[in-house]
């Protein structure tokens, strides 16, 4: 299993130490942060909502497993509530086509700037398959948290925040305070 | 004219699909411009070495704060039709406690992870497989958690609410904070620039 995750990973970085296209630098993060806000203000003025993301995952695993075992999504109190009541496509949902659309956004901008790329991300000590087992992990707690909080970093932090609503500030506190609390027993994988 | 347009009845569901996907690309293109489809400037918040992830936020958060504060007061935009999740305390705090972990141990959120994917991150795909783990366990998991889920419900609570303090005096607390925040931020990056990921790029 490692062996065929290190092959896997070998291909990528093979690759990448072909690419010689010069990568833009990132933007200034208050002119980043003051647009981001903009397009929060949007959605409100336009929409009545905020921003999200882990909601559409909901959506799509509750579909999914409809599709498998539809039986046990029936049966299951907090997948049937992504799957309706059959009355309307729950492929049809707010959140999914805005992170269909997050997905795009991040492409043309990362094309525009040549900074798309087969890649891993990691810190200098640890290794690719090491990088990708820590990802699964922390994904899978994200995944969790998230749903035990009704929202992540988009719609609890940001879009709550900004609506001074007090649960996405508690949130948002301990989403920093867990974060710096691990930080410490991490720093092999990232410094 | 009155905002939220698609709550008077401006434009109907399947076009609010389209509005969804255009603002989508507006959230992903300021995501990766900001560098948060890299897991090593996300992570090194953690470390002080690169205060990206403060500074967009907070930026982010008083400009759209602001925007609705003052569009409701002029009355364009009637924050009585404006969604608000209810707060439920304590599962809403150990769920921000187990995201903070997650975020350190997998280094994205589930928003930045679908910007890392897309700019063809393989770290950010795994990212994102786990989520979806994450939230099938849940799903699971669900009979067990759900009186959990259910408990120390505050309804729907603001800050102004919570403290008793007037609505435009809790937006001035708050940019003032951002303010001190961006200071923080800005002393920390000099100090650790040695360890920041992003002057090694």
């Amino acid at each position: 299993m490692t062996t065929l995750v290190r092959k896997i990973t070998h291909i990528f970085e093979k690759e990448e130490e072909k690419v010689e296209v010069k990568s833009q630098p990132y933007s200034n993060p208050y002119v980043v942060g003051f647009g981001l806000g903009l397009v929060l203000l949007a959605a409100y003025v336009i929409m009545g909502r905020g921003l999200g993301a882990s909601g559409a995952f909901s959506t799509l695993i509750s579909v999914g497993i409809e599709t498998v075992a539809p039986e046990h999504a029936k049966n299951n109190a907090y997948f049937s509530e992504y799957i309706g009541d059959g009355t309307t496509n729950p492929l049809k949902d707010w959140l999914l086509f805005e992170v269909i659309g997050v997905l795009a956004g991040g492409f043309i901008s990362g094309s525009l700037a040549g900074r798309v790329k087969k890649k891993i991300e990691k810190g200098p000590r640890i290794s690719s398959w090491q990088r990708l087992m820590f990802a699964f992990i922390g994904g899978g707690l994200m995944g969790f948290g998230a749903k035990l909080a009704r929202g992540c970093t988009s719609g609890q932090a940001l879009s709550g925040g900004a609506m001074l609503n007090l649960g996405s500030w508690a949130f948002m506190m301990m989403v920093f305070a867990g974060g710096y609390a691990g930080a410490y027993f991490l720093r092999r994988q990232w410094t | 004219m009155n905002s939220p347009f698609f709550k008077f009845g401006f434009f109907n569901f399947d076009m609010s699909l389209v509005v969804a996907f255009i603002i989508g690309i507006g959230f992903g293109f300021a995501l990766e411009r900001g560098g948060f489809g890299n897991a090593r400037i996300l992570a090194a918040q953690f470390y002080f070495s690169n205060m990206r992830v403060l500074k967009v936020m907070f930026t982010a958060i008083v400009t759209a704060m602001l925007g609705i504060y003052y569009l409701s007061v002029i009355g364009f935009m009637d924050l009585s039709l404006v969604y608000v999740g209810e707060t439920y305390i304590l599962p809403q705090v150990v769920g921000g406690l187990i995201l903070g972990f997650g975020f350190i141990i997998g280094g994205y959120c589930p928003g930045t992870s679908v910007v890392s994917f897309a700019t063809g991150r393989l770290d950010g795909f795994t990212f994102l497989a786990g989520v979806v783990a994450g939230i099938f366990v849940f799903g699971e998991m669900f009979p067990l958690l759900e009186s959990f889920y259910y408990s120390t419900n505050l309804g729907k609570l603001t800050l102004p609410e919570f403290f008793n303090l007037p609505y435009g005096l809790v937006v001035f607390f708050v940019v003032l904070m951002a303010l001190g925040a961006f200071a923080a931020a800005e002393w920390a990056e000099k100090k650790f620039a040695d360890k920041n990921p992003e002057n090694s790029l």
